[in-house]
């Protein structure tokens, strides 16, 4: 291994946490293996610059183009083809999000390179880089290396920890020029839309979901004010979306969203298997639920045997009076 | 429009998933395949554009002969054409997708679609990957399309909302929950899809990227502790929350 590369991605003038992320995943794979790390960044400013250096990283290429103004991920993949090359990168990590899942694919295929997503582990053994995934929704892992040369990983959001050095280095930025025409632009954003006001469940730390067990659609106040007590998004079990009560962007499971928050708070919901899949991760998991046997209660942390009517609207009392949300 | 779908043959999503023999892999003892959930709006989603525009559509899958299930399933639910690119053993995705892209070189297909993710191994790379292989545009977790002037113009969910994307054709969409309803086979069409033709294929082979070198059931050790309704309960879970936990 030579030079491992991230992708980084800003948000106003910071990075998203899940580029911090990434930086410090590579910043751990890199001293295991003597090996340094750079940043590459599409049309970004120099306060991104900057920050990915409290996060350690020295070196940042901030890649700049006009015809990424919007952002193409087309074109993206031929800016990152082109900076690998001339980097000489051979490790290079994507934060496994909406834009990382879509371009870090296309970007190993660019290489032939050998691809492992939504890794939750990465570890240096022998001098070969072995990735863990979950597979089947979570329900197992794998742990696996990539043959070729150049090796590709996306990282699984809020998994990897960020953390800052708290020293100060001298950053090297170098900008760089790419070559890309409009026939790299076969595919662009046009639009977007952001959910105001609501928090969406891919970026929580805390997750108030709600289901069967709530019964309508008009209960569902119970479910979005004990998650304002928390500060948290508002999630849903598939037979929730499924009875049309709240929108498929909430819901959590197997043929919905992964999550892997700090807190997943599940409110009459039983735990089926498929749900039980897409919020495993979660670092604690608390369960409220009237009928005592329900699956949900071997595997939460703390569960509350009750009828949700109750115990909702006490628990969202009294984590308001301490979080004063 | 000559309309390709791609789809998978994965385990029922309520099977229960044990670690097969050679540790690697499951056990596929007593697991019932289905096509995986989300290429059923693929093939629904093609299904459509020929009703509206004409053409035909193909499903394609690489996968042992044991996937010729899914491709009556397919048929079953009017596709036209069905193909399996033969893989007895288990291959990683780089082998899929250049076997995808040599039958798609073939056929020059005007769009490709398939679920957004195979829900066995979850990856979500099959779309741009073999997208890079046919020099194709993509768009990923798309859950409303329209088809027009030689464009897509795709929404598609991302963090915090949603994205709306144009890509020229032809190109690849991977299909989310949201895109379609997709329909029931008919009992007459289903009798009729055990005897259509499946046309069956050599794959080309491709050097292994991927290795998997273990597999397990991860179970992560919880506190479990359950509590009662009453007010001193709720407050005590406040309080583990708060002091334990150290969350809130």
């Amino acid at each position: 291994m030579n030079k491992i590369l991230v992708f980084l991605e800003g948000q106003n003038n910071l990075l998203k946490r899940t580029s911090c992320e990434a930086i410090s995943a590579a910043r751990s794979l890199a001293t295991a293996a003597g090996i340094p790390y750079v940043g590459i960044i599409i049309n970004g400013n120099k306060e991104q610059v900057k920050y990915a250096g409290e996060y350690g990283m020295a070196n940042v290429i901030n890649a700049k183009h006009e015809l990424m103004d919007t952002y193409s991920s087309t074109a993206a993949a031929s800016i990152l083809h082109q900076v690998i090359k001339s980097e000489n990168a051979d490790v290079i990590l994507f934060a496994g999000n909406a834009k990382g899942m879509e371009l870090a694919p296309r970007v190993a295929a660019k290489l032939e390179a050998g691809y492992m997503s939504d890794c939750v582990g990465l570890e240096i053994l022998d001098g070969n880089i072995i990735a863990k995934k979950p597979v089947y929704a979570g329900k197992a892992q794998i742990t696996a290396k990539v043959n070729s040369d150049c090796k590709v990983f996306s990282l699984r959001p809020n998994v990897f920890t960020a953390t800052k050095t708290g020293e100060a280095i001298t950053m090297t930025t170098k900008d760089y020029a790419p070559n890309l025409s409009e026939d790299d632009k076969k595919a662009f954003v046009s639009a977007l839309m952001k959910n105001e006001g609501r928090m969406d469940v891919l970026e929580a730390d805390i997750i108030v979901s709600g289901g069967r067990g709530i019964k309508g659609a008009e209960n569902y106040n119970l479910i979005e004010s004990l998650a304002s007590a928390f500060g948290a998004a508002v999630g849903a079990s598939r037979a929730v979306v499924d009875a049309g009560w709240r929108p498929h962007s909430e819901q959590v499971g197997q043929t919905g969203k992964t999550v892997s928050p700090n807190l997943y708070v599940a409110c009459g919901i039983s735990g089926a298997v498929q749900h039980l899949a897409g919020m495993s991760t979660s670092k604690i998991i608390v369960a409220i639920n009237k009928d005592k046997d329900a699956p949900i209660f071997k595997v939460c942390d703390y569960g509350v045997v009750g009828d949700l009517f109750t115990v909702v609207p006490k628990l969202a009392e009294k984590v308001k009076h301490l979080t004063g949300k | 429009m000559n309309i390709m779908v791609c789809i998978s043959r994965v385990p029922d999503t309520a099977t229960r998933i044990l670690v097969g023999p050679d540790g690697k892999t499951i056990d596929t003892q007593g697991i019932k395949y289905v096509i995986s959930p989300y290429d059923e709006y693929g093939i629904e989603e093609g299904l459509r554009l020929k009703e509206k525009n004409g053409g035909t559509v193909t499903a394609v899958t690489v996968g042992a002969e044991a996937s010729t299930d899914i491709l009556r399933t397919a048929l079953a639910m009017c596709v036209d054409k069905a193909v399996l690119i033969k893989a007895d053993i288990q291959k990683d995705s780089f082998f899929v997708a250049k076997n995808l892209a040599e039958y798609a070189k073939e056929v020059n297909p005007d769009i490709i679609f398939m679920g957004r993710q195979s829900v066995d191994y979850d990856s979500l790379q099959m779309p741009s990957m073999l997208a890079e292989f046919l020099g194709m545009p993509s768009v990923s977790v798309v859950s409303k399309l329209t088809i027009a002037d030689g464009k897509a113009t795709a929404e598609r969910d991302i963090e915090g909302g949603k994205e709306i994307v144009e890509a020229s054709l032809p190109c690849i969409i991977s299909c989310q929950k949201g895109l379609n309803e997709p329909r029931y086979p008919k009992l007459p069409d289903i009798m009729k899809a055990k005897s259509k033709p499946i046309e069956m294929r050599e794959p080309v082979q491709t050097d292994e990227k991927v290795t998997v070198l273990g597999m397990s059931i991860p179970s992560k050790q919880r506190i479990g502790r359950i509590l009662s309704d009453s007010d001193g309960d709720i407050d005590e879970l406040v309080r583990l929350l708060h002091e334990e936990s150290k969350i809130i």
